[in-house]
């Protein structure tokens, strides 16, 4: 590690905000290294849904009465933050969704239904959640295109000069993931942004794992969409958020029809609101979307800069350590990574290390990480993965390692 | 609270260092993959049957030490067995380790009783009874 000028975090202190890292997990106090699956949520979230039920709770867009106004007031107030989190030119870039999932499943739909013609190629990577996969793979059904994958090097890294050899002409949109949830990967998106729109290529980036922890500015990006889930940086479950570039949104159709969607109704026909109401069908998740506010301005005010070197740090240490054991792979050794720790053992199946790992109240993820062309591509059958947060510590980095020496006692 | 020897016996981790009928059948009457989505575990049981007997059985794949090591036993436990009492050993296997049959009554299991811990990690039901819903698949597809 080299010395950086970054703000200092204290993190037993930041510890505090978060009541379940208080918890005993068989006996034992829990490390969570699981937080690429999902995040744990401070007590400003936690407090933010329970007091909007408590004191705010109304239907948002609809009633003149008070409350319906405070709920829509704080909704929107959301979609404002969101837009400033991301650097977005204006909230009404901003869609809220279900998850990152929903959000890349309404793109397919949306614009997918007309963008695309027979033979026409959808780029994605041989490291995409099934998330950033599947849903290109229905598009690609509906339509008669063909969806493309960029292959990954032995580190784990986008091999970039395929990726030049498979952008031709018939590729209309790229669709690539920040962080790799199964590698740790971080990927030059910018740079495969800026190659693909030089060919008039849309561009879609999943941030669901790097929204935690990288700073995302769009415009920097130049992407045209980008989605995130709430529940992955410190947010409820429930909610996600699109990016889309407005004059890309602005000529989509709906993808699902409602309630809010719309601009007037006859037993004829409708027309439909602009955005980003036109996609955002039905009462909302109107409480989820006021803790994802909350989430975000708990992060903003401790620093993004700051968590992010101390998530670094804890990764170093961590590969170091792990790393260094005997019969343990690194699975993931990309020069840019972030957070995640993936690995396999000798001998031992994810599964059971995760067993012993949990019985050391060492909470992993074991198993394909929803990433089974990552999985065929390494040759294993599933991983087990450590995943970072800046309330770990150095002390849970032992813990993981002392369990790891017990797995092998175990197994031997 | 369960404790992890419960689960890991050390008759379950000397059958995932070496398990038993853990090859390819060529000559195979009836065969079937079995696949545990959630996890990624897959296993292929071959049997050869004489009659109704199963006169041979084994397994590939790749699996925790739950998976390899129930089916390895399993390989031992149907071997001679007919149709009939394989699938009900089955069902007595089910129960133990979904916890329906005591673990106290396990005994009439012989070694399968190994897996009474199992019981007390529910998900682990899946991996320990992954190679049994395969065999009943292979003997499926073998009288259809």
């Amino acid at each position: 590690m080299t010395a950086t000028a970054a703000p200092v975090i204290n993190v037993e202190r930041l510890r505090q905000d978060f009541p379940i890292l208080g918890e005993r997990v068989r006996g034992r106090p829990l490390v969570y290294l699981d937080n690429a699956a999902t995040s744990q949520k401070p007590r400003a979230v936690i407090e933010a849904v329970s007091r909007f039920y408590a004191a705010d709770n109304a239907n948002v867009h609809r009633g003149v009465h008070t409350l319906s106004e405070r709920a829509t007031v704080a909704y929107e107030g959301v979609r404002e933050r969101v837009a400033r989190f991301l650097n977005a030119a204006s909230p009404r870039e901003i869609v809220f969704t279900r998850g990152t999932t929903e959000a890349i499943n309404l793109v397919a739909h949306s614009w997918g239904a007309s963008a695309l013609r027979p033979r026409d190629e959808i780029l994605v990577t041989a490291m995409e959640h099934h998330s950033n996969l599947v849903p290109w793979q229905l598009l690609a059904e509906r339509a008669g295109a063909v969806v493309r994958a960029v292959p990954i090097t032995d580190a784990g890294e986008l091999d970039l000069d395929a990726f030049e050899r498979l952008l031709t002409e018939r590729t209309r949109l790229l669709a690539v993931t920040h962080l790799s949830n199964a590698l740790g990967t971080v990927n030059p998106v910018r740079e495969l942004v800026a190659r693909a729109a030089a060919r008039g290529v849309v561009t879609l980036i999943d941030g669901a794992q790097s929204v935690p922890h990288l700073a995302v500015d769009v415009r920097a990006l130049g992407c045209d969409f980008f989605a995130f889930s709430g529940h992955k940086v410190y947010g409820p479950t429930g909610v996600g958020v699109l990016y889309g570039r407005e004059a890309l949104l602005e000529r989509m159709p709906p993808w699902q029809g409602g309630g809010d969607m719309i601009e007037t109704v006859t037993l004829e026909g409708s027309t439909y609101a602009p955005p980003p109401a036109r996609f955002e069908a039905g009462t909302p998740m109107i409480a989820q979307v006021i803790g994802l506010g909350a989430a975000l301005e708990y992060l903003e005010a401790v620093g993004r800069a700051a968590t992010g070197a101390w998530e670094e740090e804890l990764l170093a240490r961590a590969t170091e350590q792990v790393g260094a054991l005997d019969g343990v792979r690194l699975i993931g050794t990309a020069r840019e990574k972030s957070s995640v720790l993936s690995f396999v053992m000798d001998g031992v199946h994810p599964h059971d290390i995760g067993a012993v790992l949990d019985d050391e109240g060492v909470a992993v993820r074991a198993g394909h990480h929803c990433a089974q062309p990552v999985m065929r591509r390494f040759g294993v059958p599933a991983t087990v993965r450590a995943s970072f947060a800046f309330y770990n510590t150095h002390e849970e980095v032992t813990a993981l390692v002392r369990g790891l020496r017990r797995v092998r006692t175990i197994f031997s | 609270m369960p404790s992890l020897s419960e689960l890991y016996q050390e008759l379950i981790l000397e059958h995932n260092r070496s398990p038993r009928n853990f090859r390819e059948m060529p000559e195979a009457d009836a065969r079937a993959e079995g696949n545990n989505p959630l996890c990624g575990d897959q296993v292929r049981v071959f049997i050869r049957l004489n009659g109704e007997t199963i006169e041979d059985v084994s397994f590939q794949g790749s699996g925790c030490a739950i998976s390899r090591a129930s089916a390895s036993l399993m390989t031992g436990a149907v071997k001679g067995k007919t149709r009939e009492q394989a699938a009900a050993l089955f069902e007595r296997f089910h129960g133990l380790v979904t916890g329906a049959v005591p673990a106290t009554e396990a005994a009439s299991l012989g070694k399968l009783a190994a897996f009474a811990g199992v019981a007390e990690f529910p998900i682990r039901v899946k991996c320990a009874s992954l190679p049994w819903h395969t065999l009943r698949a292979a003997l499926a597809t073998e009288q259809s």
